[in-house]
């Protein structure tokens, strides 16, 4: 993978709205924002009805997601093209979703709903209408994604790169600053991973950052291996996905997974180690 | 502040400290407005030290925002279509909410 097979800007979804064979979907944490406008012919997935498992924790399983795509109108031969608010944090999520369950052309859109909003371009309130497919899709690719005892082994063997911000990783808060901080598990981090905030990948209108500059953050500024294996972790996995994109599809890391129980999962772990403290 | 001016202030009546209502929360909130009307479409950042990001909002419909913060001095910018790009200082503390109006 490659900067180019896997990301394309406004102007490329501007040339494409519409297109048979493109399907935009918007994802996003705050779900009614596609409600308040959305790019021309978009449609929408929330990240929590659609893609969580409603009774248990944990994602869709394989025949949820087949039935999801398929009741949105999505075929496997279909380029999908994910955007969303909070620089992408859940079009990446989402975007992780694809891979994992094998979807092969899918691309993200650079900047998501900030740049697009900040360049004015057009929003459209139509709610496009997709006729039903039957979409089939793989096993989940367990290289992509991390669980917990996969975790707590790789404590000081590979890479562990929490991407949250150095507050929550010095265990100060507990969630991001524009979220309540009620939750009751441990604050921390899990010892040996580095401290690398998602928000340091991007620009502040929601681009990546060059290939360069994202290697030189997280090789040179954050000592992270990039000769070994590699864990992202957040809070909640969305995050760490938007580092999963940048480690394993922009930069092309062979060995990166997500860990989608993140911290809300660990911080509340019986008997783990728990680390305190600014990054060193 | 006078709104017909960009930059940052307490909004008319003063800074509001409700400490029941913030509970053990430092909450930094407010609304971004042109010419005394709501700038709905943009986005807020809380920025530590040397600029280090810490979160992010989109504007309400109402221009409006809020920060769940650690007590402490924060940088608070706010970026909208057309290259605005406007911050101003603001200060958090457990218990409070720190209201604030930002003019652009």
């Amino acid at each position: 993978m490659s900067r180019s097979d896997v990301l394309v800007d406004a102007d490329w979804v501007e040339a494409h709205i519409g297109e048979p064979g493109v399907v935009l979907v918007e994802v996003d944490e705050d779900t009614s924002a596609y409600d308040g406008g959305h790019i021309p012919s978009a449609i929408k997935i929330d990240w929590k009805k659609d893609l969580q498992d409603p009774v248990r924790r944990d994602f869709v399983d394989k025949a949820g997601f087949e039935a999801l795509l398929s009741e949105r109108g999505i075929s496997n031969d279909d380029t999908v093209v994910l955007y969303g608010g909070n620089n992408n944090w859940f079009a990446a999520y989402a975007y992780w979703y694809f891979r994992l369950y094998g979807h092969q052309n899918v691309l993200l859109l650079d900047g998501g709903r900030k740049k697009w909003e900040l360049d004015s371009r057009e929003l459209s309130t139509d709610v496009p209408v997709r006729d039903k497919t039957s979409y089939t899709a793989s096993e989940q690719d367990s290289s992509l994604r991390a669980l917990r005892d996969e975790v707590i082994g790789a404590i000081g063997k590979r890479n562990l790169v929490d991407v949250r911000s150095p507050d929550e990783f010095a265990g100060r808060l507990l969630a991001p600053a524009h979220l309540p901080q009620e939750q009751a598990q441990r604050g921390g981090h899990i010892p040996t991973a580095r401290n690398v905030p998602w928000s340091k990948a991007a620009n502040e209108d929601g681009t990546f950052k060059s290939d360069n500059e994202l290697e030189t953050l997280y090789k040179d500024d954050a000592g992270v291996d990039f000769s070994k294996d590699t864990i992202a972790y957040c809070r909640i996995g969305e995050r760490s996905a938007h580092t999963w994109f940048v480690l394993h599809e922009i930069l092309g890391l062979p060995n990166v997974k997500n860990y989608d129980g993140s911290w809300t999962e660990y911080g509340s772990l019986v008997g783990v180690p728990i680390e305190l403290g600014d990054a060193r | 502040m006078s709104t017909d001016q960009s930059g940052c202030g307490a909004p008319a009546g003063g800074v509001t400290v409700t400490a029941e209502a913030a509970g053990n929360q430092a909450i930094v909130e407010g609304h971004v407005l042109r010419d005394g009307a709501p700038v709905g479409t943009g986005y807020a950042r809380l920025l530590g030290t040397g600029d280090e990001f810490v979160a992010e909002v989109p504007l309400g419909a109402d221009g409006g925002f809020r920060f769940f913060a650690a007590p402490g001095e924060w940088t608070l910018r706010v970026l909208a279509p057309g290259g605005v790009r406007t911050e101003c200082t603001v200060a958090a503390d457990i218990g409070q909410i720190t209201k604030v109006e930002v003019a652009v």
